[in-house]
């Protein structure tokens, strides 16, 4: 890799990380590096300063907090899909997390950085987004929480402020009798998402109570399938399904690529939906 | 035992796999500087100024330049297949000096203490451009008013090759098929990128690179920088794979040479993955307009083919040859009379094309081998049923077919039988019917490829009368050391195959000395200083066959060294296992003690020079013509157009193997190679001619996790061309499998009413097609 130069910083605390980056616009968190690292690469990216804040104590693992899973920002996408805490408590995160690039990848990309690059054909960001998540970030002023719902602002863009640091995420748990499912589509096992479909169904005497569904792919952030999430409501499970799924690619604004048009990515997400709800509610 | 036949594991892999070996960009020079080179963002346009001057004040930097500072040394880079009378050769400047014809051609340059200071230096190198329309269709670029690539147009030949009368034969042809197939663009990926260095004492030259051909690039570097061939040495260490890609004279391995030379420090130049993407000569790009005339029985009368074939902007090593060889191929394993190939080679304003694996035999195959398949829809006949109605009968080689070559052995008919009962064919074909009866939106597709392929590059006489530049000989030398221990030089040049495996067992059975007391070396002029190299899947049929006739010639001098040893006549002498024996004793000299005697030297017959070493060059007297049937099972999803490749078996015809682990690695990724152009591939450009998969997050590579387990057999019928029996199996797997993955996917959906679905077939084009 031959990036432009920068300076590269390893500050041993939180504080003095969120001081470095509060002292300079342009300087950039380096977590795992699986997203900046590319962009420097191609020299897509010129930040002056690298603030490393992979060894920071304190935002590593995972957390059972009662009513939620705290994930450390610096959980690997591997820690995660293993961890037996998001096992029990967010399976779709694993089930997610497990889709990610390869092995090499998931052992060095983060929870926090997936979140924070924000990237809508990312994996984990519409699972955090159906989930409900709440992300925690601190800066020198203090920490706050940010809905997932207000945190993915556009393409590669959040509402983290400058010298603000994603710390980790709280997963709520969900009660209930709930299903999930992440369909992923993509042409070969290491490719990106060309769409994804994150799906929490909650299902009591063969119908479906609630719904929740993220979209990978689908716009320029993580979308929620809102239009089909209410059309599942009390739907029985069957044909019904299917008619209710079809609303899937309601409000969505696909991206265009080598890979896809809109028209065939908006025909995806409700296919892909339909199979997704369905393996969630357990039918095959 | 015989070491020929045993799958051993392959010697070089320890040091290849754990990197304890020398790739180019390992290697260091003392004083070393780094080169970067500024490309070209536009794909046509007039250079009206370069200015590399702020570049040359920057810290760290030690030259810049741009193209016309190497005007008067820098040649054109060569282009050693003339095809035709008509050919237009353009001028290739390594650097472009007045005009750039495709973006990734290097404007400037830079040489810096480090890579990152030449990189960063790149930023200050100002370029004017007057942009110039570019021209990346190919129909577009023969019409009349296209802008033109070059000032004669863009045209760079034709070419034709006809045998009967294929009018008489399509005229009132009881069946026609017409189609036209899109051979896309291919971008090589080889695992190590292209790294060049060089350095000089000022009088004599040393490049090390990444390439298939030390020795085909040292005449050519000496012949394009006018540096005397005796003051040039070429190493090609280990290198990382190259499929064709590394069989090439390229714009940096002469601008490194030239500036050793300017600056006088060794030099270095690795690529990256997205330059790589964009300048590594590229493969295909062919368009195909097909026609086969066959009777109602389904029994070829004639086929005409029209082809285009897109040079890109230049033409390189062997670009206009690519489609000829594929000339010889289209015909495949099957009889006819009548045959007429007719090819425009194109210029375009887009990477040059050239060799790469298969080089025009995956092309032709592809057409051929789906021509068959709608031949056989149309009759409503099986398709491995219509292959036999025409294919050479095994009882009929040698055949000379309608394209002029001769097939010395085959036998389509077992390699068939074997993969039928292997892929259990009438199984599958059961459960497709089954499938379309319930309308599972899981369709099942099941897709034959009985194809064959012209090997072991090549008679010498053949590549004259075709007009290619070189012959087509190897060369190998033996020689025994005082130890009795083997050295092997071979003109062949590994970067990947396994020749030091293949070669030590070859030698190890015609000397009888341990496999493991065979070292092999290669790559380095100085050392091995004659060869044509490696490409063709010619090593083992002409380089192995070379380091063969080698150890005959050795055999024969310590034949008379031993008789005179043993007192008696050189007739008298029996060679078994490494042991000369007066016949009917026990009185006997090891080849090892025979090699002491040799050294020693005290007691030799007169007129023998105390050496056991020996020479050989050897020219093939034909090509040779593996052969194979695949067979693979595909389910496409209906609903997203996703295809899964279920089951995939080969067998495939090499003739005699030498090591049936190496072929089985040949055929494995060669298959996987084949999948990648049937499924992922394609170098895309965009309407400015600026090329869109320039990382591998675009260009979408398969990996292992994408392919099944693939099921491989053998039949063994030898060539009857060469001593070993050998026939090649680099390729192989790469030209059979793209058809066999195709044909599965159409066949899988022609109830459908879908005939073809233009490669990479995927999902979306499926899902359209269907839509
Ligand atoms: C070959 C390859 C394939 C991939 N395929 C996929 C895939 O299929 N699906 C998928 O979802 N992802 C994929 N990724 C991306 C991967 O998931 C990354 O790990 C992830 O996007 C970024 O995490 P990171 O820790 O590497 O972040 P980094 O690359 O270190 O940082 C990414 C961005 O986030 C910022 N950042 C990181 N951490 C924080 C923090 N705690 N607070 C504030 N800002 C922060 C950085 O400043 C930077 O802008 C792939 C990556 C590669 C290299």
């Amino acid at each position: 890799m031959i990036p432009a130069q920068f300076d590269y910083l390893r500050p041993a605390t939180l504080e003095e990380a969120c001081q470095a980056l509060a002292a300079d616009d342009e300087a950039k968190v380096l977590a795992g590096g699986q997203s900046l690292l590319p962009l420097l690469r191609l020299r897509l990216a010129y930040p002056t300063t690298l603030v490393d804040i992979g060894r920071l104590p304190g935002l590593t693992g995972v957390h059972d907090r009662g009513d939620h899973v705290f994930i450390g920002a610096l959980a690997t996408h591997d820690e995660v899909l293993r961890s037996p805490v998001v096992r029990a408590g967010c399976p779709l995160v694993a089930l997610a997390a497990a889709t990610v690039a390869d092995p090499a990848v998931r052992h060095r990309g983060t929870f926090g950085g997936s979140l924070a690059h924000a990237d809508p054909a990312g994996d984990l960001p519409a699972v955090v987004l159906a989930l409900d998540g709440v992300l925690v970030a601190r800066s020198a002023e203090g920490e706050r929480e940010i809905a997932a719902a207000d945190f993915f602002a556009d393409y590669l863009e959040t509402t983290l402020e400058a010298g603000e640091i994603l710390v980790g995420v709280k997963i709520p748990k969900l009660a209930g009798e709930w299903g999930f499912h992440y369909e992923k589509f993509r042409r070969t096992v290491q490719a990106w998402a060309i769409v994804g479909v994150a799906v929490a169904v909650r299902r009591s005497n063969g119908s479906i109570q609630e719904a929740r569904i993220g979209l990978s792919n689908m716009g320029t952030t993580p979308l929620r399938a809102r239009a089909a999430e209410s059309a599942l409501q009390g739907v029985e499970l069957g044909e019904a399904v299917r008619q209710a799924c079809e609303e899937a690619s309601a409000d969505t604004a696909p991206p265009a690529d080598l890979h896809a048009q809109p028209d065939y990515r908006r025909h995806l997400a409700r296919v892909l939906t339909h199979r997704a709800v369905r393996t969630a509610a357990g039918t095959p | 035992m015989t070491e020929v036949g045993t799958a051993r594991r392959r010697k070089e892999d320890a040091r290849l796999l754990t990197g304890r070996t020398q790739w180019t960009d390992n290697m260091q020079l003392p004083g070393m500087a780094y080169v970067a080179f500024l490309r070209s963002p536009m794909a046509h346009a007039r250079i009206t100024r370069v200015d590399v001057s702020a570049a040359r004040g920057l810290p760290g930097v030690i030259a810049a330049y741009a193209g016309a500072d190497f005007a008067e040394e820098q040649g054109s880079l060569p282009c050693a297949w003339p095809v035709s009378e008509d050919i237009v050769i353009p001028d290739h400047p390594p650097m472009a000096v007045s005009e750039v014809r495709y973006v990734g051609e290097a404007v400037a340059c830079v040489v810096a203490t480090d890579r990152y200071k030449a990189a960063d230096a790149l930023d200050a190198i100002e370029v004017d451009y007057e942009p110039l329309p570019p021209v990346l269709d190919m129909n577009d670029a023969l019409t009349e008013g296209s802008p033109k690539v070059h000032e004669a147009g863009n045209q760079a030949f034709t070419w034709r090759l006809t045998q009967g009368d294929v009018d008489a034969a399509l005229r009132d042809a009881p069946v026609l098929i017409d189609r036209t197939y899109i051979q896309q663009r291919l971008i090589p990926t080889a695992m190590e990128p292209r790294a060049v260095m060089a350095t000089s004492d000022g009088e004599s030259f040393t490049l090390w690179s990444a390439t298939q051909i030390p020795h085909v690039l040292r005449l050519m570097l000496a012949l394009t920088t006018g540096i005397p061939e005796h003051k040039l040495r070429v190493i090609a260490p280990d290198v990382g794979g190259g499929f064709g890609s590394k069989l090439q004279v390229t714009a940096e391995e002469v601008l490194c040479l030239l500036l050793t030379r300017k600056t006088g420090r060794p030099v270095k130049w690795t690529e990256s993955r997205s330059e790589g993407n964009l300048t590594v000569h590229h493969g295909r790009d062919q368009i195909q307009h097909v026609t086969l005339a066959a009777e109602a029985d389904g029994r070829i009368r004639g086929l005409r083919v029209e082809l285009l074939a897109d040079m890109g902007a230049y033409l390189m090593l062997v670009t206009p040859g690519v489609p000829i060889l594929g000339a010889f191929m289209f015909n495949g394993i099957y009889k006819m009379d009548a045959y007429d190939f007719n090819c425009t080679g194109v210029f375009t304003t887009k990477m040059p094309t050239d060799a790469y694996r298969g080089a025009g035999r995956p092309e032709a195959t592809y057409a051929i081998e789906r021509v068959m398949d709608e031949l056989a829809a149309e009759l409503n006949l099986d398709p491995i049923e219509v292959r036999r109605r025409n294919w050479i009968r095994h009882e009929e080689f040698p055949y000379t077919t309608v394209a002029g070559l001769t097939y010395d052995s085959g036998n389509y008919e077992a390699a068939t039988d074997k993969a039928l009962s292997l892929f259990g064919y009438d199984k599958l074909r059961a459960e497709q019917g089954d499938r379309r009866d319930r309308g599972d939106p899981v369709q099942l597709g099941i897709g034959v490829s009985t194809y064959t392929e012209m090997c072991g590059l090549a008679p010498s006489r053949v590549l004259g009368s075709l007009s290619y530049g070189a012959g087509g000989w190897e060369h190998g030398s033996v020689r025994m050391l005082p130890t009795g221990k083997v050295e092997v030089v071979t003109g062949s040049s590994p970067h990947g195959q396994g020749h030091e495996t293949a070669w030590s067992q070859i030698v190890a059975d015609a000397l009888g000395v341990p496999f493991d007391d065979v070292s092999v070396i290669h790559g380095d002029t100085a050392i091995s200083h004659k060869g044509m190299d490696t490409y063709g899947s010619r090593s083992l049929v002409v380089g192995g066959v070379a380091v063969l006739a080698a150890c005959e010639k050795v055999k024969e001098k310590a034949r008379k060294i031993a008789a005179h040893v043993l007192e008696c006549a050189p007739d008298d002498v029996e060679f078994s296992e490494g042991t000369f024996r007066v016949r009917g004793t026990d009185s006997g000299k090891t080849i090892q003690e025979l090699s002491l005697a040799t050294f020693a030297a005290h007691d030799l017959p007169d007129g023998v020079e105390a050496r056991l070493d020996a020479d050989a060059t050897v020219d093939p007297d034909n090509f040779s013509f593996p052969h194979g049937t695949h067979l693979c099972a595909v389910e496409v999803d209906t609903e997203t157009g996703m295809t899964k490749i279920r089951s995939y078996v080969a067998v495939d015809d090499v003739g005699k193997v030498v090591n049936p682990l190496i072929v089985e690695g040949q055929v494995h990724g060669g298959i996987a190679q084949g999948v990648g152009q049937a499924l992922y591939e394609e170098a895309v450009y965009d309407a400015e001619g600026n090329l869109l998969t320039s990382t591998m997050a675009d260009y979408l590579v398969p990996s292992a996790a994408d392919l099944p387990a693939f099921v491989t057999d053998r039949t063994e019928t030898p060539a009857t061309s060469n001593p070993l029996g050998v026939k090649g199996v680099g390729e192989a797997g790469t030209i059979a499998s793209t058809p066999a993955v195709v044909n599965a996917i159409v066949d899988a959906l022609r109830p459908r009413g879908v005939h073809d679905v233009q490669m990479p077939c995927t999902p979306e084009r499926i899902w359209r097609a269907l839509s």
